[in-house]
């Protein structure tokens, strides 16, 4: 297999490339050859991605050794290695120190440029493998040189096949989804623009890079959030997706500089920056600050509690956008950068020794609120959209809770099942007259076979349902939970139960009203063609599949051998500057519990919605129940909060503010500019313009003038008069002649 | 030989002329006056090249310059006589002073 891991910076820039073509041509060559190519592009990305995930596998499982290992930590450092006799000296400097930097780590690093046999040393573990940075300098500025480059290992690998098989999904699926639409060239342009902006976000090799692709990525999804934007609702959604997202991109910016700054203030590398906030060098006031801001960002892009409001705001873009990047890739950009940053927040929050858990709360936190919004969304894209909150706090408790693996794994299935879970959404809307309205749908279990088995398969993946995927990434995650820190994660474990029934629940909700009962519209259901059905058929076979590639080690007794389990583990976790973590084991009795929770909200919703058993009308009787509704149904008042109160209160004042100062003092300069240029202007006139410029003029007219009736006496007319001065010269001159010279 | 007496003639001959071109009223008379000054110009010039050159007979100089004022002269005359004619025509008259339409 050629060697892509080098190069893996084609990958964005085809989906660029096709980007360019789709704006330039697109119009001109027509919507088959814009689909055609978007399509193509993906795919070639997508062989390449599977490619480069391959090189990384052989690269962990036969990890570089002596001179070619010590070339790469120089260059995951962000330094050119050299050729010939020089490069053993700088190298063993260069292994000393990662060794040094390291060294606290129960992982095994170089130590003498032989890891091989170091890591050895740490039974069961496999040694350090460094990331295959390639950086070309992208511009010097006091001094320091910033680069510009790649940086893969598992983590980039595993976003890069996430990314490159959603996409490619979305972008078939989208051919008969947007068959017809007005702007089907423009949606195709920003699906590649996204495209190349997601890998590229997730291949950066320095924070810098990774706040162009975080910004690129927000831009694409305004652009497709307000795609329909003839309907205000549209255009509101797009602006308030981004307009929340800027408050986060500050935090991101605060963070990026922060965290140059705590480390050493000499690069940008993510590497480097990891390596350094482990190293103990660090200022660790400095990396908590850093790692609040950076989680700001996180807050605003990953839809965590507050910042959680435009998400489901943006299911306004066309579905398989909201598949695509509200689902599966931009929105699980929060959580990447949690997890390559992970040094930083590790040292900075001091994950796993401290008792202050913000990340983990405010994770388990989005959880809950997520999963109990969802319970009272009529629109069936809403309530994945809600789900989606709720799964990504799952996400960013693991990290909180220093469950790095359960965390991506999570991330990585729940890609998958979710986005099939919109994509299938989509599907029974195509059917429905393009209603998301689950009042109007019903009994449609007969009529698409295929979108109902495929939602099937994706919801009990997100309940957590054995053996689906979602199953071994949650109790992951409880695991992490329950293992973690001698009980100091207690309730980031009864938050992860709690939600674990609240989407099974919901989930549970959404599949009865809308599969089955008696349909309740007006439009007649069929189901949808093959280039919709066969996307969702590869995603389910994914949410089926994908689970097992983390099988753990010991399950229930069941003991497979150890080339099997853990593949995920593996080759994901980063094992170059990364904190030491400790795994939790697969847990029985966990597993049990959140598997009968699990059922448990299934076999109410059923109950409730399909057997119609159970308090029905509860909430317009009893008082607290209404209240509850109406709390949540105003989505917590968070929405007022920020529209009403916050941007009320201050856009006022601002308002009147500005408005002074308008009127007073920019008003003010402006008149006084005016009249100032108007005096001068009135003295030039008098003075300059009247007096001298026109006396000149008119002088000279004066002047001439009278020469003129001076000179006209000697003009007679008579030619003797003439001969007569002739001669009378000649005869001076003569005299002249003859006298003087 | 003696110089003189040529240069005596041509200097009367020129005041002649001078005198005619400036007083008479008559065109005609203008532009006889005018050939006077030329003729006294010619006895100067042949004057003066018999003189420097007496001992080479061969350079005749002087009268080749006498006869090429001789030949514009006349061309000179032709134009003038033709102005002369044009204005007696228009006019009725030859009166040089009456001719001051150029009067400023």
């Amino acid at each position: 297999m050629f060697n892509m891991i080098d190069k893996v910076w084609i990958i964005p820039a085809l989906m660029a490339a096709s980007f360019l073509v789709i704006l330039f041509f697109g119009k001109r060559w027509g919507t088959r050859a814009t689909a055609g190519i978007g399509i193509a592009a993906v795919s070639i990305c997508l062989i390449l991605s599977v490619v480069v995930a391959g090189n990384w596998i052989s690269r962990v499982n036969h990890p570089p050794t002596g001179a070619a290992l010590a070339a790469d930590i120089l260059q995951a450092n962000g330094l050119t290695p050299q050729t010939g006799e020089t490069i053993g000296e700088e190298v063993n400097a260069a292994t000393k120190d990662s060794g040094e930097t390291v060294s606290t780590d129960s992982h095994a690093t170089a130590t003498d440029g032989h890891s091989a046999e170091a890591g050895s040393e740490h039974g069961g573990e496999h040694e350090s493998v460094p990331p295959v940075v390639r950086t070309v300098t992208w511009f010097q500025i006091g001094g320091l040189e910033f680069e510009f480059g790649t940086l893969v290992d598992g983590l980039a690998a595993m976003m890069l096949i996430t990314v490159c098989i959603i996409s490619l999904l979305v972008h078939i699926y989208s051919t008969e989804y947007l068959h017809g639409d007005v702007r089907f060239t423009h949606y195709y342009a920003f699906l590649s623009l996204f495209t190349a902006s997601m890998l590229f976000y997730v291949l950066s090799s320095n924070t810098l890079q990774m706040l162009v692709g975080w910004e690129l990525v927000g831009v694409c999804s305004f652009g497709l959030i307000g795609h329909w934007w003839e309907e205000k609702k549209n255009t509101d959604a797009a602006l308030k997706a981004f307009l929340t997202n800027r408050v986060g991109d500050i935090g991101l910016i605060l963070g990026v500089i922060i965290t140059f700054f705590a480390a050493g203030g000499t690069s940008f590398n993510v590497l480097h920056i990891n390596e350094y906030a482990l190293s103990g060098n660090a200022n660790t006031t400095l990396l908590l600050i850093g790692a609040l801001c950076l989680f700001g960002g996180v807050t605003s892009k990953s839809g965590q509690f507050p910042l959680h409001t435009w998400l489901p705001d943006a299911m306004a873009g066309p579905t398989p956008v909201s598949a695509l990047i509200h689902a599966a890739t931009m929105v699980v950009a929060g959580v990447y950068l949690i997890a390559r940053l992970y040094a930083v927040f590790f040292s900075g929050l001091a994950i796993g020794s401290s008792s202050f858990h913000y990340v983990a709360f405010i994770g388990g936190f989005t959880t809950i609120i997520g999963g109990l919004l969802a319970f009272v969304q009529h629109d069936l894209k809403k309530v994945l959209a809600y789900s989606t909150i709720s799964q990504l706090g799952y996400m960013v408790m693991a990290l909180g809770v220093g469950a790095w693996t359960a965390g991506v794994f999570h991330l990585f299935t729940h890609a998958f099942f979710k986005a099939c879970l919109f994509l299938g959404a989509g599907s029974v809307s195509h059917a429905c007259h393009h209603t998301f309205d689950m009042r109007e749908m019903g009994g449609l279990r007969k009529k698409m076979p295929v979108t109902h088995a495929t939602f099937l398969i994706a919801t009990l993946a997100l309940a957590g349902i054995f053996p689906l995927a979602g199953f071994w990434s949650k109790d992951e995650i409880l695991a992490g939970a329950a293992n973690g820190q001698e009980n100091a994660y207690t309730i980031m474990l009864i938050f992860g139960l709690i939600t674990a029934f609240l989407t099974a629940a919901y989930m549970g909700r959404a599949y009865w009203l809308t599969f089955w009962g008696k349909y309740r519209g007006h439009a007649h259901p069929h189901e949808s063609p093959k280039v919709i059905t066969v996307p969702l058929i590869i995603l389910a076979g994914c949410a089926v599949v994908f689970g097992f590639t983390n099988f753990p080690g010991n399950f229930f007794g069941v003991k497979l051998p150890s080339g099997v389990t853990t593949r995920f583990e593996h080759f994901v976790e980063p094992t170059f500057a990364f904190p030491p973590l400790q795994h939790a084991e697969f847990t029985p009795w966990l597993a049990v519990v959140s598997t009968i929770l699990a059922a448990t909200g299934l076999f109410i919703a059923y109950q409730y919605f399909e057997k119609n058993r159970g308090p029905h009308g509860l909430t317009s009787r009893n008082k607290v129940a209404h209240a509850g509704y109406t709390f949540l149904e105003n989505k917590y008042y968070l929405d007022d909060l920020y529209t009403g109160v916050i941007a009320g209160s201050t856009k006022g004042p601002i308002a009147r503010a500005a408005n002074w100062f308008n009127q007073n003092i920019l008003d003010g300069i402006v008149n006084g500019i005016g009249l100032g240029a108007r005096k001068i202007a009135g003295f030039v006139y008098v003075f300059a313009d009247q007096i001298i410029i026109d006396g000149a003029v008119n002088g000279s007219g004066q002047g001439s003038e009278g020469a003129g009736q001076l000179l006209r006496k000697i003009q007679t007319g008579k030619v003797q008069q003439y001969a007569s001065i002739l001669f009378a010269g000649a005869v001076v001159l003569a005299g002249v002649l003859v006298f003087v010279v | 030989m003696f110089l003189n007496q040529f240069l005596l003639l041509a200097a009367i001959l020129f005041c002649i002329g001078v005198y005619g071109v400036l007083a008479r009223k008559n065109g005609v008379l203008v532009l006889m006056s005018i050939e006077l000054i030329l003729n006294a110009v010619n006895i100067n010039l042949v004057a003066f090249g018999a003189y420097w050159n007496a001992n080479d007979v061969a350079n005749v100089s002087g009268q080749v310059f006498a006869l090429f004022v001789i030949a514009v002269a006349a061309a000179e005359v032709g134009v003038g006589l033709a102005l002369v004619l044009l204005i007696y025509r228009n006019r009725q008259s030859i009166d040089i002073d009456d001719v001051d339409m150029l009067k400023g």
